[in-house]
């Protein structure tokens, strides 16, 4: 049975067992400090009721002697319900009274029988049955003794009501408990069954698996959710690191070869420019490499979030003002017209230096793509709506093919087959992750699109801002 | 002539070191040179340098805490922090350790020995001069004016701290990183030449109507703003 023992493991098993057997114990105890307290509460009112008896019978005899005592003995029996009388001679034979049988050596002493005694009734004398009663034994001053007593029959049966009462009880909320450890401790694992079935999953390398959901909202789903999360997050670092590796090896190698083959025509003087032609080419060509191994390092480096902790209140405003002022004269030098529209004092969480570079790049892009478009117009706008900053960058260029707008946000991927304008491939891989540390958005879209030709970028850019 | 600048090298690769002294000693600097953080701590607190060129991963005492310590026992030499270590953060913490300039690896010499020289302040402007002066050029601090032979030259906020910053270092190279970091305080990479045309707008405002160039473009490192009819004192 070890489906049983997995079964009592579970804590909801565990908590309502021990809650099950504190409850018992409560339940018992009470139940026999109540009986007891009316058990003497019976007895009490028993000794109270025989002592009056008895003080009378001492009245009537003082009052009317031997006969009159007797009458009124011979009256009181025969009472439905009657108490129990005897008289008896002085060495305990029964003389009288509506008890056929006592314990004997009972009426030896005057007094209260400090026990319960057994005793048997005319009545019962066929059966053999004995009965059990409480009784105080009056000796006369003529040698005789007088006992009255009362029945304990009815606090017996009181006694063993309450004990049948409380064994069903306790039966009644064992099987209960049963039923619910077995309800709930059985959901309980299999929902846990199943999460830990997903988990080897998971771990067998299938990061593409997410934890079962209810849909209840319980905790179970709770947790779920932000291990699913959380799982979301590791398949997707996951990823960039794949995608890393396999593009630093593609895309490094050609940069490498080139710088390779011009230190190798250095050294044979092929170069047409001279040697410190050449050795200054090469230096270019590993600035550009480092430049390259600069954006990825910062890439994953925003991704795994370890910036987070340098993001503090930024006028986004003044950010971006301050890069369009940076970049105008460089787009001026390329006919081209960059222009702004801030909303002034919008205020974000975030880290100026990664917005401002992210904010270069893309103006950067704009510069060297919409280079000779015959709208020159490069337009910076930044708003604020709600709780949102909005920042667009949007040019008239050559724009980018709709269906390739998720595929230019990947490392390395250069629409720009030729590699004729100079740049890394990282850009807007840098600009995506800057978004996502800001917990903000990345959209693009044509600026133009019914445009024929030159339906331009615009990149939309949603931060999280302050409420004013 | 001017007592040569005496900077100390705190860098356990050993080749590195000695291709380092052997660059400053060709640019006029003398050098000495400390493999790990005791040693360099000992040195520097022990002589006078200009500078302190210090690796931030050492043997024994890492860079940082050599600054730190430096910096405790009122020492205040200033340290440029050369680190494989580039981004934002890591320069954040390098100059809150008390670095005053934080050059990531790999790096260009003339960049190292640009900043070494700045920081070295051996030429340039002192810091409390109120107007800076170079030939006939005079930029006036308080009253955010430039004049050249008594004419007014109007300029916008960035092109007068561009020149500003260009001054207060007159005689000495600045680079390209260097000004986007003084000026437009960015750290970033910008890519394209931003840095060139913003500083050959500046040049034609200040040059245009006058026959002596003043500012220079210093090829494979940066700028230089320089009265070339003063000879050097």
């Amino acid at each position: 049975m070890s489906k049983l023992r997995v079964l009592f493991r579970t804590t909801a098993v565990r908590l309502s067992a021990l809650y099950l057997v504190l409850f018992s114990l409560c339940a018992v105890f009470l139940v026999f400090y109540v009986t007891g307290m009316s058990e003497r509460l019976l007895e009490q009112q028993t000794r109270d009721a025989i002592a009056g008896e008895v003080s009378q019978i001492e009245a009537v005899y003082e009052r009317a002697g031997m006969n009159g005592l007797l009458r009124s003995l011979e009256r009181r029996a025969r009472q439905p319900g009657a108490n129990l009388y005897v008289i008896a001679g002085p060495s305990g034979e029964i003389l009288a009274g509506n008890v056929a049988g006592l314990q004997p050596g009972l009426l030896d002493d005057e007094g209260w029988k400090s026990e319960p005694f057994r005793y048997r009734r005319f009545t019962d004398e066929s059966r053999g049955e004995s009965h059990v009663a409480l009784a105080q034994v009056l000796l006369l001053d003529n040698g005789l003794r007088i006992l009255v007593g009362h029945d304990l029959q009815e606090p017996e049966k009181f006694r063993a009501l309450v004990r049948q009462a409380l064994v069903v009880a306790l039966g009644v909320m064992g099987l209960g408990a049963l039923v619910i450890w077995f309800g709930i401790g059985r959901n309980a694992l299999k929902r846990i069954d199943r999460m830990s079935e997903a988990s080897t999953k998971i771990m067998a390398g299938d990061l593409s698996q997410r934890l079962p959901m209810s849909g209840s909202g319980d905790e179970f789903d709770r947790l779920s959710e932000s291990l699913n999360a959380m799982l979301g997050r590791i398949e997707k670092l996951n990823e960039g690191l794949r995608q890393v590796s396999d593009n630093i090896a593609h895309d490094l190698k050609t940069p490498l070869t080139r710088l390779r083959n011009k230190a190798e025509a250095a050294l044979s003087g092929n170069e047409d420019r001279g040697q410190s032609g050449a050795l200054e080419e090469i230096i270019a060509e590993s600035d550009q490499l480092i430049r390259t191994f600069n954006a990825l390092l910062m890439i994953s480096r925003v991704e795994a979030g370890s910036a987070v902790a340098e993001m503090s209140d930024v006028d986004l405003s003044q950010i971006v003002a301050d890069c369009v002022e940076l970049y105008e004269p460089a787009a001026e030098d390329k006919t081209l017209r960059l222009e702004a529209d801030i909303m002034p004092g919008v205020v974000i969480s975030g880290n100026r230096e990664l917005i401002g570079q992210a904010l270069g790049n893309l103006i950067d892009n704009a510069i060297k793509y919409a280079e000779g478009a015959t709208n020159p117009l490069i337009r910076v706008a930044m708003t604020k709506s709600g709780n949102e900053a909005v920042l667009t960058v949007a040019d008239h260029g050559p724009g980018i093919p709709e269906d390739m707008y998720r595929e230019v946000l990947k490392r390395f991927v250069r629409l720009d087959e030729s590699r004729s304008k100079p740049g890394t491939g990282l850009g807007l891989s840098l600009v995506e992750a800057v978004m996502e540390m800001h917990r903000g958005s990345l959209t693009l879209a044509a600026t133009e699109p019914n445009s024929g030709d030159g339906k331009g970028l615009t990149v939309r850019m949603v931060f999280p801002a302050r409420a004013t | 002539m001017v007592t040569r600048m005496k900077i100390l090298i705190v860098e356990d690769d050993l080749e590195a070191a000695a291709y380092l002294a052997k660059a400053f000693r060709e640019a006029g600097i003398v050098s000495d040179h400390a493999s790990d953080g005791e040693s360099g701590l000992f040195m520097a607190s022990e002589n006078a340098y200009d500078v302190l060129v210090v690796d931030r991963m050492l043997p024994r005492r890492d860079g940082l805490s050599l600054i730190t310590e430096l910096r405790r026992r009122d020492i205040h030499t200033p340290v440029l922090i050369l680190s494989a270590l580039g981004q934002v953060d890591d320069r954040v913490t390098g100059l809150r350790a008390g670095g005053d300039d934080y050059l990531p690896k790999p790096y260009a010499f003339n960049e190292l020995l640009a900043r070494v020289e700045v920081l070295g302040r051996r030429k340039g402007a002192p810091e409390q001069d109120m107007v800076y002066r170079v030939g006939d050029l005079e930029l006036d601090r308080l009253a955010h004016s430039v004049r050249r032979q008594g004419k007014e030259i109007p300029l916008q906020p960035r092109e007068f701290r561009l020149l500003e910053y260009l001054m207060k270092n007159a005689g000495q190279v600045v680079t390209r990183t260097m000004l986007l970091e003084n000026v437009w305080d960015y750290h970033f990479d910008p890519q394209t030449n931003v840095i060139d045309v913003h500083v050959s707008r500046l040049r034609s405002k200040i040059e245009k109507d006058f026959d002596m160039p003043l500012l220079r473009t210093v090829r494979g490192a940066g700028y230089m703003i320089k009265d070339d009819h003063r000879t050097e004192t």
